[in-house]
């Protein structure tokens, strides 16, 4: 008989090689899945997660690559802060929508000024607008004990609608012939986040998440709030005692993760989207869930998992491109991928017996 | 405001609130056993468009019904052999349910989009149909609304009067007393997680195969989400669970017909209303906090081993 027995502490090597473990699960199984579809499996493998590197087009796809993982690193580093300490904001989708409209609402107020300060000025709003967003589901949490999983994904649905009514209202382009969509930022220099450096994909963005993933590390290891945080998930009785104020925590954590994720997205409408449009945002709030969790919520874990994620990004593409592959499966990778990981965690936490129980 | 009749308005309140009632009280029943199941939204959406398919194949709305619910069923096995065997944190795996729900499903209907269901006629009750202004608003549905109806007096009755029902909400109120009665808490717990998922199932076709009826990806918008909300509105109680799905059609219905009515308000703003009210809702109920802690089931997320 198999049983399993709780280790007394989690498992260090287990814990470090679950993700690998389940990237290759994933690997095996999406195999299978693309031979159902009628594909080869080792072609289709090949080209989600091996050509983008090092295949013919690989020039243009590395830079892709940074400019897809920026926003998933920068969303991830947020929310991991909050999982760790069991606060679970799942709403990054709807506060990167708001960071975006709210960092471009304001730069495109200063149309057509050329000032230098317009664009720190618009990241600035990119970053309240994220976190104001955060605040609903915090000070509900803190002030009424309301479920910040609900509230947060809620307001996705909130922020959606949002966004479809600006991008045919107020933040619409007056010399769009009536189209819906803000102003293309190309068009529009003081506010435009530009490549810094185009063949690596390296913009702003991409900047400001190495930052996180940085300033993450250095809370976490060396600062009073990063202990707390800590603290607080691994042991929340043991942080009441140590005088964790939970109400500061939660505001903490959730309005962290909201600036972030509205970083990320004010980044992306002013850089790489270009506009403001109904659907600019895609997807990336809900799978920088996937690349916490794949990244152990560790900031360097974070920065493989999201270049990881990135990849199966533009690797979809390119099957989608090259193999006809269907866009959907891409998705159901990344979701097979959440599971394998939390299904080979177990081993992390769990010890493995076989043989009858001796007796107690 | 003079284009909506209230008649019509009732009437549809029923069928809007369907999806939502299957799927709350399939996951009230998970709740109960302890187990906080966040991948509603994954699994009805899986119903909807194995119901879908499997109708528009088959032409039979009723297989169709079935096979949502063993879709649901399906997904919501992969959750319990998670949550449950390899005891996982629930909500992350909740989460990833719905995740993996959703490209699934968008993957097995990409060949279906833009096809119509085949149609589910309506049973009106003999003689109770025929009263006036109430037969039209109560009695003249499909019969998965009746079902639905049923559903939440069945799960009623079975928490309150049978032995099943007593064992299911020991095992969620305390696990390791159920345990050391020498009821089986992973079993159980199996089983509740198996009845949501088909439940939620069910409450994904009627989406796709009655309410709309079509096929589209990410048609159910949130509604396993709403259900989560509504279960905690209901205070883990079904026949509140049927109060809220049904104040939640009601306000759904109502902001449609608005924006029908060419209302001055911003179709968007309509559009969200339904998610700031059920915000609200959540708002009011959980601000009572010795309420809230009262009734929902106090072994809920926790995982169970026996090993210690």
């Amino acid at each position: 008989m198999i049983r399993l027995e709780k280790r007394p502490e989690p498992s260090k090597a287990w814990s470090a090689a679950a993700p690998v473990l389940a990237v290759v699960a994933t690997m095996i199984a999406g195999g299978l899945l693309f031979a159902s579809l009628g594909q080869d499996p080792f072609v289709a493998i090949r080209t989600i997660f091996w050509d983008p590197i090092f295949g013919e087009f690989a020039f243009y796809y590395r830079g892709q690559l940074l400019v897809k993982a920026g926003p998933l690193i920068l969303i991830a580093i947020g929310l991991s802060l909050g999982f760790r300490a069991g606060i679970w904001n799942i709403g990054a989708e709807g506060q990167y929508i708001v960071g975006a409209i709210v960092g471009a609402g304001a730069g495109l107020a200063f149309f057509p000024s050329e000032s230098f300060l317009i664009f720190p000025f618009v990241i600035l709003c990119g970053a309240i607008g994220g976190g104001l967003w955060a605040l609903i589901p915090a000070i509900l949490k803190t002030r009424f004990n309301t479920n910040e999983i609900l509230v947060s994904l809620m307001l996705v649905y909130v922020a959606e609608a949002m966004l479809a009514s600006v991008s045919s209202g107020l933040l619409r382009n007056p010399d769009g012939q009536g189209f819906p969509g803000s102003r293309n930022f190309r068009d529009f220099p003081a506010a435009h986040n530009d490549y810094i450096i185009e063949s690596a994909g390296i913009h702003w963005g991409v900047l400001a998440a190495f930052g996180a993933v940085i300033l993450a590390y250095v809370l976490l290891t060396r600062h009073i709030l990063g202990f707390q945080v800590r603290l607080t998930g691994e042991a929340p009785r043991a942080a009441r005692f140590a005088g964790v104020n939970p109400t500061r925590l939660v505001v903490f954590c959730l309005v962290t993760s909201g600036a972030l994720a509205g970083l990320a997205g004010m980044f992306e409408v002013t850089g790489p989207a270009g506009q403001i449009s109904i659907d600019f945002n895609s997807g990336y709030g809900f799978t920088a869930i996937i690349v916490a969790f794949l990244g152990r919520l560790h900031p360097i874990g974070i920065l493989l998992a999201g270049l990881l994620m990135a990849l199966t990004y533009i690797g979809g593409e390119a099957a989608q491109a090259t193999l006809g592959l269907p866009g959907a499966a891409i998705q159901l990778l990344q979701g097979m991928l959440l599971f394998f990981l939390l299904a080979v965690d177990v081993f992390a936490n769990f010890r493995i017996r076989f043989g009858t129980r001796e007796a107690a | 405001m003079g284009a909506i009749d209230p008649l019509v308005l009732l009437a549809s309140l029923m069928v809007a609130s369907t999806p939502i009632l299957l799927a709350a009280i399939g996951e009230m029943v998970v709740e109960k056993a302890g187990v906080l199941n966040l991948g509603v939204e994954g699994m009805m959406i899986t119903g909807a468009v194995c119901g879908f398919v499997i109708a528009v194949n088959t032409g039979s709305p009723t297989i169709g019904f079935v096979a949502a619910a063993a879709g649901g069923a399906g997904l919501s096995v992969l959750f319990a052999l998670l949550t449950q065997y390899l005891l996982s944190n629930q909500v992350a795996t909740g989460l990833a349910l719905t995740l993996f729900g959703l490209g699934l499903s968008a993957l097995i209907g990409q060949g279906y989009v833009g096809i119509k269901a085949p149609a589910t006629g309506d049973l009106p009750i003999p003689l109770l149909a025929d009263i006036p202004i109430l037969g039209r608003i109560l009695f003249q549905h499909d019969l998965m609304v009746y079902l639905s109806i049923a559903l939440i007096a069945g799960v009623w009755a079975t928490l309150k009067y049978t032995r099943f029902g007593l064992i299911l909400r020991a095992v969620g109120e305390n696990h390791d007393a159920a345990h050391a009665l020498g009821y089986k808490v992973v079993h159980i717990r199996f089983l509740a997680i198996l009845f949501g998922g088909a439940c939620a199932g069910l409450g994904g076709a009627y989406i796709s195969l009655i309410r709309v009826p079509q096929w589209t990806e990410g048609m159910t918008a949130g509604a396993g989400w709403i259900a989560l909300a509504i279960v905690v509105f209901a205070s883990w109680k079904p026949w509140r669970v049927l109060i809220g799905a049904y104040l939640f059609g009601g306000i759904t219905v109502l902001q449609l017909n608005l924006q029908a009515a060419g209302l001055k308000i911003p179709v968007e703003y309509l559009s969200m209303s339904p998610y700031l009210i059920t915000i609200l809702v959540l708002v009011i109920i959980s601000a009572d906090r010795s309420r809230a802690a009262l009734n929902a089931p106090a072994s809920l997320g926790r995982s169970f081993h026996t090993s210690h």
